[in-house]
């Protein structure tokens, strides 16, 4: 079984490496995103330092989503998912290395670049940690549950658009706990609760999405 | 050994075939034939599972393959229309995953000869998208040649886009696989020649199995 | 009393039984709604600080609890379309969703009305309407995924997936909701704060209520009926049924 596991992430890391370009879109995008928004609100440090949370959580739900098409959709074009189907591994446990192998390539590096797009809206140094473990543990929640949607909609007509408004909303909670965390330590609150709360997210979507997320791919792959 | 059971098949609303029945024991080859669109890779989606029927059963060794799962799973090989050969992997990467992803532990090297008696010498370290459809092909079928242990084969045209002699080679593997007592289900538009003791056809046109 | 309940899972037994309820269960809307309104506009007492503008929590509370309420149901049907594999069942959840979207938008919709008067904007993001938002967008999801799926029974099977994970998040995206408003807002601005709830207002809530669910009913109903002659268009029951219209 955790032969199946490091093999899945192994390949899709391989895939990624040789695929450089499209990890490489996903970050500009969230690069760009975040930083359109002082041009569209104008530069006063006040109000960026306020809403630099939000924008940075916003760009990188955007960014995750934006990435979510390629999780299956190569491998539903080219017969490699009716083999993880009939695969000898449960199929969950697959999933699981895929969702890995998707937030190490397109959550991660958010994670690690957003404390400098934070500097470009002057956020005081004590929150840069904050926002930074935040991310940590809210993108892999973005993955898991945005792999159901990129589930669900595989092979369909305009997936990408479909897929947003079906993920979308279902990224609320955590992108209102995520941004509020360094809400609440920019106002000097103690933050812990809302780093288990996350981390509570990341545990139970880690136990319930792998299901869902079989259960649609068996269903759109018929 | 594998069982279909009344098998029904709808795609779009259109039912493709019903009261499908038949038994195999081991050590036949059952091939299924009928016109383009009569759901042949229906009939072979539904005996490894991926499809579900409108109506009745496949089982394997008494057991519905619904519940059986996994288990069933391990003891099959399913080599579909497409390839499942990564366009960015190489060719041994390829195997190697697809064997990995089976249950199998394949070494680097069991996977380049098998490569090599597939005619894909010296091609191993090749990203596959520069390889030809029918080399794809081969990397696909190579598959079987280190499943000899696994009892049931599902081919959905094996032959297709090979030349003569990755023909021979198929059929010859498949022959041998009859005579070692598995299963062997496949379909094909080109004539094939393999020797088995028990050879039957099911032609979804007129629903008669004949030997 | 033995009743086979099974014998109506299937579509073409089902078909008849729900156009004879149908007008049953519409006449009950229509009646319950009556005495609702007359109870809500005529017999609860003016507010002392709100005036005769609160009044509209008799459509926008109902509306707000029969919203979640339907996602619950929708989720309950696709749940046993997906356990149990029978078609009705998806077809119920399809029926059931746009009505759910319908009461999403008229709590947003009555809400905002109601948030003119009494704050002066027509949007306040108090919790209850951003979590009907929230709602809405969930129904839009669900049945825009089972627009986009030709094939029936994957659309049936995708859309009970989704619903059954929606139906998970709601609470969360409730809770969540709430706690942001809290920390946002403080608790200045709410649509929940009814000044001491009468008793005659009460009454006239769950009327409403009622109504608002027996017309839920005819409407799913109806709209059941519809989707079954659409997918069962090649049966001959239909067929037949369609010759006896002309």
């Amino acid at each position: 079984m955790l032969t199946a596991l490091r093999c899945v992430i192994y390949r899709d890391l391989l895939l990624a490496v040789r695929r450089r370009a499209d990890v490489a879109t996903a970050l500009l995008f969230f690069v760009i995103v975040v930083s359109l928004f002082p041009l569209g609100v104008g530069p006063e440090a006040n109000l960026l330092r306020t809403i630099a949370p939000g924008v940075i959580w916003v760009a990188a739900l955007l960014a995750s989503m934006l990435s979510l098409g390629r999780m299956f959709s190569a491998d539903h074009a080219d017969g490699t998912l009716e083999q993880m189907l009939l695969s000898a591994t449960p199929l969950g446990v697959i999933v699981v290395a895929k969702v890995i192998a998707h937030w190490l390539v397109a959550g991660l590096p958010l994670v690690l670049i957003a404390p400098v797009l934070a500097l470009q809206f002057d956020l005081p140094q004590p929150l840069l940690g904050v926002l930074t473990l935040s991310l940590l543990l809210g993108t892999p929640v973005l993955s898991l549950v945005g792999a159901i949607g990129a589930a669900l909609t595989l092979g369909l007509r305009g997936g990408g658009v479909l897929v947003s408004l079906l993920v979308l909303p279902l990224y609320v909670p955590v992108l209102i706990i995520g941004a509020g965390t360094v809400d609440m330590a920019a106002a000097g609150l103690g933050v812990e609760a809302h780093f288990l709360l996350l981390a509570a997210f990341l545990v139970f979507a880690g136990v319930f999405a792998p299901w869902a997320i079989a259960a649609a791919l068996r269903i759109s792959a018929e | 050994m594998l069982e279909i059971a009344d098998l029904e098949c709808v795609r779009g609303g259109r039912t493709l075939f019903s009261g499908l029945s038949l038994a195999l024991r081991g050590g036949e080859l059952l091939r299924v034939a009928g016109a383009n669109g009569s759901g042949k890779t229906s009939l072979l989606r539904i005996v490894c599972g991926l499809l579900s029927p409108a109506h009745g059963e496949v089982r394997w060794h008494g057991g519905n393959i619904r519940s059986l799962r996994e288990e069933y799973w391990k003891q099959l090989v399913y080599v579909g229309h497409s390839n499942a050969v990564k366009d960015d992997l190489t060719a041994t990467e390829n195997l190697v995953v697809a064997c990995t992803l089976a249950g199998m532990k394949v070494e680097r090297e069991q996977a380049c000869t098998a490569l090599a008696r597939f005619g894909l010498a010296g091609r191993e370290a090749l990203p596959a998208k520069v390889l030809s459809q029918g080399q794809q092909r081969r990397v696909a079928l190579a598959r079987l040649l280190l499943s000899e242990a696994v009892p049931l084969w599902v081919l959905d045209e094996p032959f297709a886009a090979l030349d003569a002699t990755a023909v021979d080679c198929v059929e010859t593997l498949i022959a041998q696989h009859v005579a070692r007592g598995a299963t062997v289900v496949f379909t094909t538009h080109q004539e094939a020649q393999i020797a088995a003791t028990v050879a039957l056809t099911i032609d979804l046109d007129t629903r008669a199995v004949s030997c | 009393m033995n009743v086979n309940w099974f014998k109506y899972s299937s579509p073409q037994t089902f078909f008849p039984l729900a156009g004879a309820l149908a007008p049953w269960f519409l006449s009950a809307a229509l009646l319950l709604g009556a005495v609702g309104l007359y109870l809500g506009f005529f017999v609860a007492p003016t507010d002392a600080q709100q005036g005769e503008a609160y009044r509209i929590i008799f459509i926008h509370v109902p509306a707000a609890w029969m919203s979640m309420f339907l996602y619950v149901v929708m989720a309950f049907w696709a749940g046993v379309g997906l356990v149990l594999n029978t078609r009705l069942s998806g077809m119920m959840a399809s029926a059931v969703a746009p009505t759910g979207a319908l009461f999403s938008f008229i709590a947003l919709w009555t809400g905002s009305l109601r948030g003119k008067p009494t704050w002066g904007t027509w949007w306040v993001w108090d919790a209850r309407l951003t979590s009907e938002l929230i709602l809405l967008f969930l129904y839009f999801g669900f049945m825009a995924l089972q627009a986009a799926i030709d094939d029936p029974r994957r659309a049936d099977k995708a859309g009970a997936v989704l619903a059954l994970v929606g139906v998970i998040n709601v609470p969360i995206i409730y809770f969540s909701v709430q706690w942001w408003n809290t920390l946002h807002q403080g608790a200045s601005v709410s649509l929940k704060s009814a000044p001491t709830m009468a008793a005659t207002m009460f009454a006239g809530m769950i009327v409403m209520a009622l109504g608002f669910w027996m017309y839920s009913i005819a409407a799913a109903l109806l709209r059941v009926r519809c989707i079954i002659l659409e997918r069962e268009r090649h049966a001959d029951w239909v067929a037949q049924y369609v010759r006896t219209l002309k």
